[in-house]
């Protein structure tokens, strides 16, 4: 730096604030985020890939993969089904009280069966599981990374991704599907109940209301979204689990970060395969 | 100390993590059949160097042979080969909590070299059994058993496959004297009575006395002196000295 420089500099310092100073702390502040990011992301990718190569390489693990879709797809129906048959009641209300204003109560059943089964059941399904399997693969995976487990696993020649990871991914992909189409019907029946016994529809309309204009892209696009959210789900426990920090601080942190960063995902993603089922629709 | 006598050899091994230089070029060897402590205080480089050979963590730069074969970068096939001459006792045990123990002990069988679960269980039994361990405890899950018997299922999990060599990562830190010396007793028998050949990483001086034919000791990440363990008492290493002996004074200084 020659001396008009550290003049200048001097100048600067002198007022207390430099603009020039600022703006180049801010851009690397930018990049430097910009970059975490990126590489974030591409650490993400590469665990993805990982993860399902090892989902359809052997060995395979059928006993471990069993305990979880027992552990996903059974255990998650009591938190599932409540979620669905709350969220049918709910929705056949607000329906019917918004829809009287303009004498459309008719619709009511219609769009229950649609809400459900295109978005509520697949989303807040997802949004269940993220906060019940997600934050449990997370927990163990990063217990079991910070107790030296996972070391373990690798010094008795088994591979940690097909032994820990593809077993939760495949798992998580199945069984969220299967949640959501119980969840279609509980939620559906949720809607009935209100309409029928509170809002005295004629059960036989109702019932006729909502299959008049049900298609079955209607169910298979909440399938699709469903198996995409439970993949995200597993993922995303997985990832925060493995790269779990030390302590229980970190197996804590590790926890979080997977239920958030899978809730915002399942959000973004719903989006996006909302936009491709339905788009020119 | 010839080329065909070492099991287990690291030239020049270096690894760092970001500017954390945690090994910095560590050469050593061992015999066939011998045991080899290295002892050296806290983030030293013991765990790292270990991890290492294991294949846990990938080394920057330096070879890693056993039996005269270089072993980093070795992936697939050629990898699980390797593993399988391997046996590891890790220091807190890091038995998986969701098996049996018997599973956790038949675990580098059933899954490493496909024995059937049944014979796995035999075999399980027989190594509980030569760890001092009633068959009793076969059916229990390891929260149900103290920190000195869950420390003896990870040895016997190690020694279960009849491993070739057999690493021990801080064996007795967290025992009462009691039953830190039984671990070394049984380290000693079951590493005998295998053949195998054992690299031990510890800070307790007792244990590594007993356990160890030769002695290494780490500091900064380089090996700075190696040599028989009857020997270690008069090193003439200043480094050497002040660790065995405890001492707050000396070379050694510790960042508070």
């Amino acid at each position: 730096m020659n001396t008009a420089d550290n003049q200048q500099q001097e100048q600067q310092t002198s007022a207390g604030f430099s603009p020039l100073g600022w703006l180049t702390g801010m851009c690397q502040r930018i990049g430097a985020t910009l970059l975490g990011f990126l590489a974030a992301v591409g650490r993400l990718a590469t665990f993805a890939a990982q993860g399902i190569y090892h989902c359809f390489t052997p060995p395979f693990y059928p006993r471990l993969l069993w305990r979880q879709v027992v552990d996903i797809g059974y255990y998650s129906l009591p938190v599932v089904g409540m979620t669905a048959l709350f969220t049918g009641m709910v929705l056949a209300l607000q329906s019917y009280t918004g829809f009287s204003r303009f004498s459309a109560e008719g619709a009511v059943a219609t769009v229950v069966v649609l809400s459900v089964t295109r978005e509520l059941a697949p989303v807040l399904a997802g949004l269940m599981v993220a906060g019940r399997i997600g934050a449990s693969i997370a927990a163990e995976i990063g217990t079991m990374r910070v107790t030296e487990q996972i070391d373990a696993l690798t010094t008795l020649s088994t591979n940690p991704f097909k032994y820990l990871i593809a077993p939760r991914l495949i798992a998580g992909t199945l069984m969220l599907p299967l949640l959501v189409l119980i969840a279609d019907v509980i939620g559906v029946y949720g809607g009935y109940i209100v309409g029928v016994y509170k809002l005295e529809f004629v059960s036989e309309n109702y019932i006729h209301r909502t299959w008049e204009f049900l298609t079955a892209d209607d169910v298979v696009s909440g399938l699709w979204k469903a198996a995409a959210f439970g993949f995200i789900v597993t993922l995303m426990g997985c990832y925060h689990g493995f790269n779990s920090q030390r302590g229980a601080q970190g197996v804590g942190a590790a926890t979080t970060n997977a239920v958030v960063s899978a809730s915002i995902l399942i959000l973004i993603a719903n989006y996006f395969l909302t936009q491709l089922f339905f788009a020119g629709k | 100390m010839t080329q065909a006598a070492k099991k287990l050899e690291l030239r020049d091994v270096r690894k760092s993590f970001g500017a954390n230089h945690v090994l910095r070029g560590v050469n050593i060897s061992v015999e066939k059949g011998k045991s080899l402590v290295v002892i050296g205080g806290s983030g030293t480089g013991k765990s790292v160097m270990i991890k290492s050979v294991l294949g846990i963590v990938s080394p920057d730069s330096g070879s890693i042979l056993v039996d005269g074969q270089e072993t980093t970068g070795l992936r697939g096939k050629e990898r699980d080969a390797l593993m399988r001459k391997f046996g590891m006792l890790f220091q807190g045990g890091a038995l998986f909590d969701s098996l049996q123990i018997w599973e956790n002990v038949a675990f580098g069988l059933i899954q490493g070299k496909g024995v059937s679960r049944k014979d796995a269980y035999d075999v399980a039994i027989e190594k509980l059994r030569a760890v001092g361990l009633p068959s009793r405890v076969a059916k229990l899950l390891p929260a149900e058993l103290s920190g000195g018997m869950q420390k003896r299922v990870g040895l016997a999990r190690a020694i279960a496959t009849n491993p070739e060599i057999i690493f021990f990562d801080e064996p007795t830190t967290g025992l009462d004297p009691i039953m830190a010396d039984v671990i070394n007793d049984l380290i000693i028998e079951t590493s005998k009575g295998l053949g195998a050949t054992a690299l031990s990483i510890t800070h307790d001086m007792h244990s590594a006395r007993k356990i160890a034919d030769d002695i290494a000791m780490i500091y900064k990440g380089e090996i700075i002196w190696h040599g028989k363990a009857a020997d270690i008492d008069h090193s003439g290493n200043p480094y050497v000295e002040q660790f065995i002996k405890g001492s707050a004074e000396g070379p050694i200084k510790m960042e508070i």
